[in-house]
């Protein structure tokens, strides 16, 4: 009975460990043949167009609507205290250290993530991987490296974009829609805003690149079960990124402010 | 090992949790012919030949290609002996990222510096053999199920491999297109003379172009011979493989 309670929960525990060691196993080997010759920089290319040129539409739309909300948010509130000139900055730090980095990586997770997934996990359900390594080709080279570069690549440029058009969207709205001195607005922006802050940020970015290429490769690379497995590949690679995105948010803030 | 040996199973065991699928394979694939494992499905051949490849390891046992036990092989060896095989999967198995052309071309680009002139020539050469010169523009999710596999033929024989493995060849083919590609396995090996290695289901139309063959049933090979030797096996396997295919028409059966 004991043993038979200690088990379940233990089990699952055991599971997620596994889990990890798993995915932490094949950033090794990718890492590996990222250095190998011969250089597969036309899949690379390739997968920075799909990571990154296709996902600049969604970043913009993302990053614009967020700086305008958190300056609408922060006006109300700053206006209590008659200080609507700290808004700008509250809208430039939260871009740069935060929002910008963090949403890119959930906006590219949902997009290039989950299509990862399921297209590495079609290839797995239909033997392509099984061919490419009957060709003595190693499918980690093929498949997976290329699309970490790209995702370690194109997720700080990405967040760039997006902290350039969330603070303009920021200014928009607190100085062209409510009306705060631009004079003010602009020089607190400046004032509070550090190079390092953006710089951590695009940090972040970068590694929230990684966790989701790999994660989302290492869903797709071990599909098993056909059409049904290839769906839950796909959305178990989108939940697992995200939260480990999250997660691994707080800690390299911690580290980091 | 004898000097005719292509491939040579020895003591081969395989068991997926507790489900033994192989148990035992000794089986020696002669050179230069077409040897067909026949086996019901879901019976471990499929598993039997992504062992003779190094997509599977097994529990015990050894497999000889050129004097080498690819099991005891690391990934850089086996790359090594990969690359002396070429493989027809079940369902092709085509890159759909690329087109029929690419397809057959990939292993050329990445394994030799031929120019792509060169590369040209021998890509048409293959697509001519399996009769598809036409089509080297069309992706691979616009042909037909029999179109696919006569391209995966033609990409698993581009690089000129010793030994071809074909996995269930015919299965989810219908009845006419299943005789073009059996006719074409049967062309392709009498041609440029190598090791086919096939295993199916599909008894009658294997034994119209195997030169020997092997039954498989429980993890074993049960019965091993001439297409002829093996039909006329005593084996309980065998003979109700031989019941299941035939028709009322040929057997002058009883359902007129």
């Amino acid at each position: 009975m004991f043993e038979n309670l200690l088990q379940r929960i233990i089990s699952p525990v055991e599971n997620i460990f596994r889990e990890f060691g798993s995915i932490g196993l094949m950033f090794y080997q990718s890492i590996y043949w990222m250095f190998r010759r011969p250089f597969k920089f036309d899949y690379i290319l390739k997968q920075m167009e799909f990571v990154g040129l296709n996902s600049v539409l969604v970043v913009v739309i993302t990053g614009v609507f967020t700086g305008m909300v958190l300056a609408l948010q922060s006006y109300h509130g700053f206006r209590k205290f008659g200080s609507e000139g700290l808004v700008g900055m509250t809208v430039a730090l939260s871009i740069t250290r935060e929002l910008g980095p963090v949403l890119t990586a959930l906006m590219v997770t949902g997009r290039a993530g989950s299509a990862m997934a399921a297209e590495l996990g079609t290839m797995r359900v239909t033997e392509q991987i099984d061919a490419l390594m009957v060709m003595a080709l190693n499918p980690i080279k093929y498949l997976v490296a290329p699309r970490i570069i790209a995702s370690f690549i194109m997720l700080p440029l990405l967040t760039i974009i997006a902290d350039f058009v969330g603070i303009v969207g920021g200014y928009i709205v607190g100085v062209k829609l409510l009306g705060i001195n631009e004079g003010a607005y602009i020089n607190k922006t400046i004032q509070y805003l550090d190079l390092d802050d953006i710089y951590n940020g695009l940090i972040k970015a970068a590694v929230f690149g990684v966790i989701l290429s790999v994660v989302s490769c290492y869903k797709g690379f071990y599909t098993s079960g056909g059409a049904e497995g290839v769906g839950r590949a796909t959305t178990e690679a989108v939940v697992v990124s995200s939260v480990s995105i999250l997660i691994s948010d707080y800690v390299l803030t911690s580290i980091m402010f | 090992m004898k000097e005719n040996t292509a491939i040579g199973i020895k003591d081969l065991h395989k068991q997926f949790g507790d489900q033994k699928v192989l148990d035992g394979i000794n089986l020696d694939i002669e050179r230069g012919k077409i040897t067909v494992i026949i086996g019901k499905s879901g019976g471990g051949k499929s598993v039997l030949l992504k062992h003779l490849i190094g997509l599977v390891k097994p529990d015990k046992g050894e497999i000889w290609v050129d004097g080498l036990d690819i099991v005891k092989l690391n990934e850089k060896e086996l790359n090594e002996t990969r690359k002396k095989f070429g493989m027809l999967f079940q369902e092709a198995a085509l890159f759909d990222s690329m087109n029929v052309y690419d397809n057959v071309a990939f292993p050329l680009r990445e394994h030799t510096k031929l120019s792509e002139k060169a590369i040209e020539r021998a890509v048409e050469e293959k697509l001519k053999r399996v009769g598809l010169l036409a089509f080297g523009e069309k992706m691979s999710s616009e042909l037909s199920g029999g179109m696919r596999k006569r391209v995966g033929l033609a990409r698993a024989l581009i690089m000129d491999p010793d030994i071809v493995l074909f996995d269930e060849p015919t299965s989810a083919l219908d009845p006419v297109i299943s005789v073009t590609i059996e006719d074409l396995i049967r062309e392709t090996q009498t041609h440029f003379q190598k090791t086919y290695v096939v295993i199916s289901h599909d008894i009658l139309g294997m034994f119209r172009i195997a030169d020997k063959v092997a039954m498989l049933s429980n993890g074993r090979i049960v019965a091993e011979g001439s297409p002829n030797e093996v039909r006329r096996s005593n084996n309980e396997m065998v003979q109700e493989f031989m019941r299941a295919v035939k028709m009322p028409a040929l057997s002058g059966g009883n359902y007129a």
